[in-house]
């Protein structure tokens, strides 16, 4: 296991775009941030924002680039024909997909936390000019904060399950194109179809569907009114991304290269 | 090695110009890589599968209806009623076949012939409802306040039935005096405030079946304003005065309802002179019940105070637009997801029928066979292209007809749509579907990779039209402004007017540009990405 999992290093290490994605990782999630930060105006009478949240809006693009960086990591293997040689040096295809994942995690930890707690910077200095500030009774954003330690860290492991279900599914597609195409549409067409329908099939695609479900760990206000508590909604997105590595792994098992 | 290198193509000096190969042959290659890779085209069919299955689903979650009973024992305090219906309030429609707004009170009586009716309007005021949306409006949670397009005025009509025709000349909240006929057309007189020292003074008169209006400051010196003709007008027709006073949106996106109050003194019909006889005057509240969409408040009335009435009024005579209960469905409305999901799908096409080319090496063989690389290009994307916008207008041409008849059996009001329009959506969602994968291929061309191509792809080209429900503020008007998503402003179908005061905004089912102007938008970009790949692929080895 630890020369599969120093193999699967050094390729990752060694690819210069591995690193250009984790810089894309936290540029993107930051810029996405501070525009938001930026286009924030408290409304009159416009009550119940969610600093932290909006804070974290980042999130939302930059678990683009990690579903690339999770994808390549397997399907460049299958494109340039390298899984032949990567499979001759570790047989046992399921450590491999494991050292794979342990790795993904480990970039992703990294990049996440990076991005995470930029985004809490921008939201305590940005925020509290748009008027998301104590005097109209919102809180500073705080990592000393219960709720907001929370949404943080859970977002960050939010992070590392979408990069863990990208590579489940990756490793079942092989495919570069059809891979990122499919878990994109998973990821961003959910909520969108969820705005568009009436209540109950509303709730319950907002219970299942990966990024509604997952993105709830950011919430720290209005809990109850949020369609899944945020630590049963990460627990959604673990299922899927268990799902997923399962779904790969038992098709990487099962097939010829 | 020299015939690698042949093919990569190294820059040749100017001198030797590449034999111009015909684009029939180049065309005709390109189609046959396309149609025999069979991903290719389960790709095409699964596009237009989830275009179509999504706008189903979305079609399928609106419903409208009515319900009279409590709610069940044991539910929550949001759930509706028991003995529910589906349906939605009457909307009456105009002499062009429009939805049209037609609530006001009106004080009328029959007149036969040619007549000219005279009126002062002195006083124009009014109330606007504080309740918040859901709660009925009522007479005494009002606050002082007269709408912008709050009428009072003369009005002539073959018949009190809503959406009949009409021609009426009046004061108006803000706007001065008008001078409007059948809802839709609108012309201005006395520009400026009613004051208690500058009243307005209105005149009507009837000719054979052509109608004028005029104003005055003082009932001597008149100015005409506007004239029309209503055909088939027949000789005895209702006038009277009337007051409407519309839906204000000042306080709330929800509207509230308004109730406007005004003084006609020294009213005069045709030759007879004076006011005439009380009892020919026939009070009338017209389409102000729980059956009409358009939200009043109140029933409106009229009293005699002197020489003068006084009458109030609430309503608006005027196009249907998006107010009201009417809601925003359209026969595009229903589309944006399925489009967005078949358009993810495209991207994926899109892109790999370059980027396979690059991976596999077949690119080289395609560069030796045809070196004028900017030919190869076009012919991709014209293969690319007018796949992308024949399977993009099947798919339209079943979800336009399939939502339309979900929505209508759920019990929802969908505008009109000429099949004027209803062709120009679809050829709409058919170009923006063909000029986006034309788009990606070029991103294909300059990324060469697919994983490069697909994200960027989908981040440029799919995730703007999602990210309405994420910005806050104008900033999603922005975005449907500039960014690809312009595009699809091409599924506008809500009908505006420009004496409608309401909020045109994105939330509220109004996109910001023209449909051709958002077309415009997206050909722009596509035109960048095409220049930038057909500038790549020239200058660099495949």
């Amino acid at each position: 296991m630890t020369d599969a999992l120093h193999a699967e290093w050094t390729k990752l290490r060694t690819l210069t775009t591995t690193w250009w994605l984790l810089i894309a990782t936290v540029a993107l999630t930051l810029a996405v941030s501070v525009a938001m930060a930026a286009a924030t105006h408290l409304t009159a009478g416009g009550g119940g924002q969610d600093p932290t949240r909006l804070s974290l809006t980042g999130i939302y693009l930059g678990q683009a680039v990690i579903v690339v960086l999770a994808v390549l990591a397997v399907s460049e293997e299958y494109s340039t024909g390298m899984i032949r040689a990567t499979l001759s040096a570790t047989p046992r295809r399921l450590v491999l997909l494991a050292a794979k994942a342990a790795n993904l995690a480990g970039l992703t930890l990294v990049a996440g936390v990076l991005g995470v707690a930029g985004c809490l910077v921008v939201g305590r200095i940005m925020l509290p000019t748009d008027g998301l500030n104590p005097a109209h009774g919102y809180q500073l954003v705080s990592i000393s904060h219960g709720p907001t330690l929370r949404a943080a860290a859970g977002s960050v492991a939010y992070l590392i399950l979408i990069a863990l279900l990208s590579l489940g599914v990756a490793t079942a597609i092989r495919d570069t194109a059809v891979s990122i195409g499919a878990i994109l549409g998973l990821l961003y067409l959910a909520p969108v179809l969820a705005e568009a329908l009436t209540n109950p099939l509303r709730r319950h695609l907002e219970q299942i569907a990966p990024m509604p479900a997952g993105l709830a760990i950011q919430a720290t206000t209005n809990l109850r009114s949020q369609p899944i508590a945020p630590w049963p909604g990460l627990g959604v997105l673990t299922a899927w991304a268990l799902a997923s590595l399962l779904i790969g792994g038992l098709l990487l098992r099962l097939r010829d290269a | 090695m020299t015939d690698t290198e042949t093919a990569t193509g190294r820059p040749r000096p100017p001198t030797t110009q590449p034999r111009r190969a015909s684009f029939g042959p180049v065309l005709r290659a390109e189609w046959t890589k396309f149609r025999t890779v069979r991903a290719w085209l389960v790709g095409l069919f699964v596009a237009a599968l989830l275009s179509v299955l999504f706008t189903f689903l979305v079609a399928n979650g609106r419903h409208e209806g009515s319900c009279t009973g409590p709610p069940p024992p044991g539910s929550g305090p949001n759930s509706p009623g028991s003995n529910c219906h589906a349906g939605h309030p009457f909307v009456p429609t105009g002499p062009d076949g429009e939805p049209v707004a037609d609530s006001y009170y009106f004080l009328n009586q029959p007149l036969t012939g040619n007549a000219t009716i005279t009126a002062e309007v002195t006083s124009l005021t009014g109330v606007i409802s504080t309740e918040p949306a859901n709660v009925a409006p009522s007479q005494t949670s009002t606050r002082r306040g007269l709408a912008a397009w709050a009428k009072a005025g003369i009005l002539v009509t073959p018949s009190t039935n809503q959406g009949s025709a009409y021609a009426a000349v009046m004061a108006t909240g803000s706007h001065g005096v008008r001078w409007q006929y059948d809802y839709t057309h609108d012309s201005p007189g006395l520009p400026g405030l009613m004051t208690d020292t500058s009243p307005r003074w209105l005149r009507l008169t009837r000719t054979g079946d052509t109608l004028t209006g005029y104003d005055s400051t003082n009932g001597i010196t008149w100015t005409q304003i506007g004239t029309t003709r209503l055909a088939g007008l027949p000789t005895t027709v209702s006038v009277g005065l009337f007051v409407a006073s519309p839906v204000s949106f000042q306080d709330s996106n929800n509207g509230s309802p308004t109730l406007a109050t005004a003084t006609f003194d020294r009213v005069s019909i045709g030759s007879r002179g004076g006011a005439g006889a009380v009892d020919a005057w026939h009070g009338q509240s017209i389409g102000n019940g729980s059956k009409s969409f358009y939200p009043t408040l109140g029933t409106g009335g009229y009293h005699r105070s002197g020489s003068a009435f006084v009458l109030s009024g609430s309503g608006d005579i005027a196009p249907g637009v998006g107010e009201g209960l009417l809601g925003a469905d359209t026969a595009a409305s229903s589309l944006p997801l399925g489009l967005i999901a078949g358009l993810l799908v495209m991207v994926v096409v899109s892109t790999t029928f370059i980027t396979t080319e690059y991976r596999r090496d077949l690119i080289r063989t395609t560069f030796t066979a045809t070196p004028n690389r900017a030919t190869v290009l076009a012919a991709k994307a014209v293969v690319i292209g007018v796949a992308a916008f024949v399977i993009a207008a099947i798919s339209a041409a079943v979800a336009i007809p399939l939502s339309e008849h979900i929505l209508k059996a759920n019990g929802d009001y969908v505008f009109p749509a000429s099949a004027l329009t209803e062709i120009r959506i679809m050829a709409g969602c058919a170009g923006l579907v063909a000029v986006t994968a034309v788009a990606v291929l070029a991103l294909g061309a300059i990324l060469r990779r697919g994983a490069g191509a697909v994200t960027v792809g989908i981040v440029v080209f799919v995730l703007p039209y999602t990210l309405k429900q994420v910005l806050a503020g104008s900033a999603d008007e922005w975005l449907f402004r500039l960014t690809p998503a312009a595009g699809l402003d091409v599924l506008g179908a809500l009908p505006r007017s420009a004496h409608v005061a309401y909020p045109y905004t994105l939330g509220n089912g109004y996109y910001p540009l023209t449909p051709w102007a958002g077309i415009a938008v997206l050909c722009a970009w596509v035109a960048i990405a095409l220049g930038v790949a057909a500038l790549v692929l020239r200058r660099r080895d495949a």
